[in-house]
């Protein structure tokens, strides 16, 4: 049996891992600095929550939040494209408009306690080693979105979504509605980073109206993280590398936490770790050693 | 085939930056066609281009593709239409992806994009044959990524994605200007055996008078946003690029007075 504190990290890592495939859409694929996930990741384990306290099916609540996960990235994508609200702006109007929404389908309260109700890990926890349901369930749910994802992104419409991302002027000339690919994607990117919330409220019992602070930067960690480690060679590398990389991120977050490092400090460390991670190719060269040969 | 009536365009209207840089252009393209765009900078060239392709509205006029009437019609609509190099060699492909993902994205120009594969493995039999036309060695690196080429290569993919859906119209904006000059060379030579082949309707903006004059059949100047010359096959075969000096400053005033376009023959 491994360390509880290490399976708790790889755990996570696959269940946050969803959001970070959400992230990598928008940010990587897209090119597109989306802070609606901030409030997309809440909205996600806010709808789960309530659905489940009312006694619907964990299932369907967990359904039910992917879908307004999409809901939620199609408003932003309408603000930037229809209202040409520059990306940063739409998203952040997004983050906090969603807090208020938040806060109201949790019924007012800051926290929604699952204790002892039935979710979705309690239904898979019938099928394999009761231990082994959060892994289980982890690694269908994020190996399936990272394959699916895959799919798509190969097909003639994933290939427009991409070419956006890349060259926005040269797909236009090739036909694309580059606004209707701006939209998918942000969609897209949000109902995976919901449906996560979702998950991840259900798995630490409780969904919290400031669950999802930092998401954005955490996303942005993982996907960096895994693009070192694994690289982005193929498309298929890097989505592998965007999983893999919220594993690590959460195994160093556990690493330093059991090091001794306060819990409330986690954003703080997150941040510089995303500061280091994007400063490192200027890092490299100022500390190039200068070659003797070279005259 | 393209037919432009009174087109008229002016930037920043109404401010100290405002800018006349279309003043009425009638222009009139027979299907076949292979037409040379010259004029100093500012002379209203790449505008002209970027209003056919839909880039920007214009202000006045009617453009008309095979008696079509696309005036109002954003950019992406128009690219059934319309093919197009830019002057950038960075600006026609998609970096990230790869040489047949690029390839694929342009053999559906224009049309309904669906959820199915994108590159299917009948059309890597053509995109070799049409990558072979090029002699750069690409056939053999399909899934090489398309921002690892030179800008040469990169240049000479995208006029190839250009045509790859046979265009209406196809657009060449300076499409070798950024290029070293035997690079350009040989673009020029690929631009030039592509449009043969497929009998391709072009307008070409160049600042080579020498490629002005020697490509296509028509060769027609722009001055302050006015077409000030306009020569037919016959009138062109007996102008040399001193001729054509002379003409730009009996009928705009003007001496050439951009180094670049006496250098760059």
């Amino acid at each position: 049996m491994i360390s509880s504190i290490w399976f708790g990290a790889l755990e996570q890592g696959l269940l946050y891992g969803v959001m970070v495939l959400g992230v990598y859409i928008t940010f990587r694929v897209l090119d597109f600095p989306d802070l609606t996930v901030d409030g997309s990741f809440t909205l996600g384990g806010a709808v789960a929550a309530r659905l489940i306290m009312e006694g619907y099916d964990p299932w369907l609540g967990t359904v039910l939040a992917l879908i307004v996960g999409v809901g939620a990235g199609l408003v932003t994508g309408l603000l930037h494209t229809r209202l040409r609200i520059a990306p940063l702006l739409a998203g952040i109007l997004m983050m906090i408009a969603l807090y208020s929404i938040n806060l109201r389908i949790m019924g007012g309260k800051a926290m929604l306690s699952l204790l002892r109700l039935d979710i979705i890990f309690t239904d898979v926890a019938a099928l394999v080693p009761r231990n082994y349901a959060v892994l289980a369930l982890g690694l269908l749910v994020a190996a399936g979105a990272a394959y699916l994802l895959y799919i798509f992104l190969l097909t003639e419409v994933g290939m427009a979504l991409r070419a956006t991302g890349d060259n926005e002027q040269m797909i236009r000339s090739m036909g694309v509605n580059t606004d209707s690919s701006k939209v998918l994607g942000l969609a897209l990117g949000n109902g995976l980073v919901a449906l996560a919330g979702a998950m991840v409220a259900q798995y630490q019992s409780y969904s919290d109206v400031g669950m999802g602070i930092g998401m954005i930067v955490v996303g942005l960690a993982s996907v960096i993280m895994g693009e070192v480690v694994i690289g982005n060679k193929t498309l298929l590398r890097t989505l592998m590398a965007v999983l893999i990389g919220s594993i690590i991120y959460r195994e160093v977050i556990a690493l330093v936490m059991w090091l001794g490092l306060p819990t409330t400090d986690l954003k703080l460390f997150t941040a510089i770790l995303v500061v280091l991670a994007m400063a490192s190719p200027i890092i490299k060269e100022k500390f190039r050693p200068v070659k003797l040969t070279e005259r | 085939m393209l037919k432009l009536k009174g087109i008229k365009k002016t930037f920043n209207p109404g401010s100290v930056n405002e800018r006349q840089a279309l003043a009425g252009i009638d222009l009139e393209l027979k299907s076949g066609d292979v037409v040379t765009l010259i004029g100093g900078n500012g002379a209203g060239k790449s505008t002209l281009l970027n209003a056919v392709a839909g880039v920007y509205g214009v202000d006045a006029g009617s453009i008309l593709i095979d008696q079509e009437e696309v005036n109002g019609l954003p950019e992406y609509k128009r690219a059934s239409y319309i093919g197009r190099v830019f002057q950038d060699p960075m600006m026609g492909t998609a970096a990230s992806m790869t040489i047949e993902e690029n390839l694929a994205i342009a053999m559906k120009r224009g049309m309904r994009r669906k959820l199915r594969r994108g590159v299917l493995k009948q059309d890597r039999d053509l995109f070799c044959d049409r990558l072979h036309l090029l002699g750069l060695g690409l056939e053999d690196r399909l899934t090489t990524r398309v921002g690892l080429l030179s800008g040469g290569q990169r240049q000479a993919l995208t006029l190839l994605m250009a045509t790859l859906k046979t265009p209406k119209l196809l657009l060449l904006d300076e499409h070798t200007a950024a290029l070293d000059p035997s690079t350009a060379e040989k673009v020029l030579e690929l631009t030039d055996l592509i449009i043969s082949k497929y009998k391709l309707t072009t307008l070409m903006v160049t600042h080579n008078m020498e490629d002005a004059l020697c490509i296509g059949n028509r060769t027609i100047m722009m001055h302050e946003g006015r077409i000030i010359l306009d020569l037919g096959e016959k009138q062109r075969n007996n102008t040399s690029i001193p001729d054509l000096l002379d003409m730009f400053k009996k009928a705009s005033g003007f001496t050439m007075a951009d180094d670049k376009m006496l250098l760059a023959n």
